[in-house]
């Protein structure tokens, strides 16, 4: 990559749980990839984009757009 | 707001609570006490021994069914409340079929696929419905990081990272406070809407 196409290059800014992120040289990003990025560790997660639920099956079809609204919330045992 | 009134308006609420151990047990008999109108309880397991540090039962419930036994004693401490009590194993189609028509839903499940579970149920299938989760509840001590967080219509009460493990148990204190905060919570709701309604 040259340093044109660096600058060039787009980067994301989303909310995730609240807080704004920029994902740097990062144009589209499934939420299973947003998870692995971001280190979510936990087993049991539960993911939102923009309100609407993303199920764990769902989470390597559905992609996070600039600007999008994200939740992952984890669970962990304890009742 | 004077108790008489808080209590005429919870009287015509009801309030769903998805598991009667620590959280739901707990979570139940404090809206009892406030006059919370009917409550809808499920939980397959039995009263045991090891359960006592910090559910809501007696000695002499050991071996009866939790939800036979937390209706008995939610009926002891106020005869007024309604409760519909369902020994079963929630999935998600049941937790639609129980559920949909409370005002709030209590999360009260101990394992975390079950909180998955539950929470993709309801953010998925009924997702105007409010539902107040108990998350990170394990160990002694540190009453400060427990809180509550709002994410749209789901409310996270705990610490979010306390996890019951052998080295920490969940215990009476914590428990009942993660518990109380969410049936804290539950009143804040149902009151607020009542506000919005007027």
């Amino acid at each position: 990559m040259t340093i044109n196409e660096l600058q060039n290059y787009k980067h994301m800014k989303i909310t995730l749980n609240n807080r704004q992120e920029e994902l740097k040289y990062i144009d589209s990003i499934t939420v299973q990839q947003l998870i692995d990025k971001m280190n979510f560790t936990f087993k049991f997660l539960v993911t939102k984009v923009n309100g609407e639920l993303v199920k764990k099956e769902e989470r390597n079809l559905v992609f996070v757009q600039e600007g999008d609204d994200v939740a992952i919330i984890h669970l962990i045992s304890g009742g | 707001m004077t108790f008489e009134e808080i209590k005429k308006r919870l009287s015509r609420k009801v309030v769903g609570i998805a598991g009667a151990g620590g959280l739901g047990s707990n979570c139940a008999v404090a809206l009892a006490r406030v006059g919370t109108g009917k409550l809808i309880i499920a939980d397959f397991d039995v009263v045991s021994e090891s359960n006592l540090n910090r559910q809501y039962f007696f000695y002499r419930q050991i071996g009866q069914k939790k939800v036979v036994a937390l209706k008995e004693n939610i009926l002891a401490i106020n005869p007024a409340i309604e409760v519909e009590a369902y020994d079963v194993k929630l999935g998600s189609d049941s937790i639609i079929k129980y559920f949909a028509g409370c005002d709030v839903i209590v999360e009260a499940f101990d394992r975390a696929d079950m909180k998955q579970m539950i929470m993709e149920a309801v953010i998925g299938e009924l997702p105007d419905k409010t539902l107040v989760t108990g998350i990170g509840l394990a160990g002694t001590g540190d009453s400060n990081s427990i809180r509550v967080r709002k994410e749209g219509n789901l409310y996270i009460c705990g610490d979010e990272v306390s996890e019951v493990s052998e080295d920490d148990p969940p215990l009476a204190p914590r428990v009942g406070i993660v518990a109380n905060m969410q049936a804290n919570t539950v009143l804040e709701i149902l009151l607020d809407k009542d506000n919005d309604n007027q």
